[in-house]
């Protein structure tokens, strides 16, 4: 399959919605700027803007106890305000899927996006949520097929590791 | 401040009163410590999601709940502590806005599971006034037994996004310690509500 370079949010939006997800919480980030655009604009998925990604982890916990699934968008330096709230989706169990996309791995011009991203996978691993990583627009889809049912069906936390190749280069000159 | 002088509420008879008729179509959120114990205090009931942590989380899993929900009351009643820590979700909540969601707070100033250090409430923040500000469409200050027992009406006919700050003393009750597994409170949950597992 050979999936056009800018396709992969609509990939992801197609997986979310084949998944049932009814609520999604994100913090505004560029690289989900698409996958934002379509929850906004589908009436079967309440989107939560978040003023910071923890309340994303406690909102996925209170869909679940409702009865309803939840997907988490945040940029990599998002992980980090999530730690200690991730202690709830892990003592309890809850179903977290976390779709994050990476800011300092790959041509990043602000230095500051370094010391957060590069510390994802061992914060991930240290916190027990397995991984998915897609790097090219190829494995987008795959990766997430694999997270939404191994979250949903063994309550688990899972995160979509969306390479900063994928999102591309932030212009910082206008 | 002084309203710390004044006399103030008991919490655990305050509990008592906000849900003397829950009826079996309100869930109620505590925060971590005091409130989870003031709850577990009444009996225990498989709708409570008691927390033992996640400070700062209360808000917003009562959010994901009542969203998730929307047939049935949502009830989180959390200490001042716990509310402060997640102030941010109140200007979530407050553009969700859920007709089936009150946030509660027993504000009495201090952190009482840490030793009674004083709270920013303690020194005039008013998260009424931050709730107001975010567009909760009530806001109400409870101060005396009259005015539980119109919060205590208004949880049982919710029909808009409620937030009410209830003034309640300093004061530390015998601890009564729910379940503490997360899993099994997670899952009696989510049976009694009819969730598939």
């Amino acid at each position: 399959m050979n999936v056009q370079v800018t396709d992969w949010p609509d990939r992801l939006f197609a997986t979310l919605k084949r998944a049932g997800i009814r609520q999604v919480g994100y913090v505004p980030d560029a690289g989900h700027a698409r996958l934002i655009e379509r929850c906004r604009a589908d009436s079967q998925i309440r989107d939560v803007v978040l003023t910071t990604e923890e309340e994303g982890v406690a909102l996925a916990a209170g869909a679940w106890l409702g009865g309803e699934r939840a997907a988490l968008l945040m940029q990599s330096s998002g992980l980090g305000n999530c730690v200690n709230m991730l202690s709830l989706a892990r003592i309890c169990r809850f179903p977290l899927l976390m779709l994050i996309t990476m800011r300092g791995e790959w041509e990043e011009f602000n230095p500051w996006q370094v010391p957060m991203g590069s510390i994802v996978d061992p914060v991930l691993k240290l916190c027990e949520a397995e991984v998915y990583r897609a790097s090219t627009p190829d494995e987008v889809e795959g990766a997430a097929e694999r997270a939404v049912q191994d979250v949903f069906g063994d309550e688990r936390i899972g995160a979509v590791i969306l390479s900063q190749q994928l999102i591309g280069r932030k212009v910082w000159t206008k | 401040m002084d309203q710390m002088t004044q006399e103030r509420l008991e919490r655990r008879a305050a509990m008592a009163i906000l849900l003397a008729d829950r009826g079996d179509d309100l869930l109620v959120v505590p925060g971590l410590g005091s409130t989870t114990w003031d709850l577990a205090a009444l009996g225990d009931d498989d709708l409570n999601f008691y927390l033992w942590g996640a400070m700062g989380g209360a808000a917003m899993i009562g959010l994901g709940l009542a969203l998730a929900q929307p047939d049935k009351r949502v009830a989180v009643i959390t200490g001042d502590g716990e509310m402060l820590m997640g102030m941010g979700a109140l200007a979530t909540i407050g553009i969700q806005r859920p007709g089936n969601l009150a946030i509660v707070v027993f504000d009495n100033g201090v952190y009482g599971e840490t030793g009674m250090q004083p709270s920013h409430t303690q020194s005039g923040v008013d998260l009424g006034s931050v709730a107001a500000a975010c567009g909760f469409a009530t806001c109400l200050e409870v101060r005396d037994e009259a005015g539980l027992r119109d919060l205590a009406g208004c949880l049982n006919t919710l029909r808009e996004t409620l937030f009410a700050r209830v003034l309640i003393a300093a004061e530390e009750p015998p601890r009564v310690l729910p379940e503490r597994d997360g899993i099994a409170l997670k899952d009696r949950f989510r049976a009694a509500i009819g969730v598939k597992p």
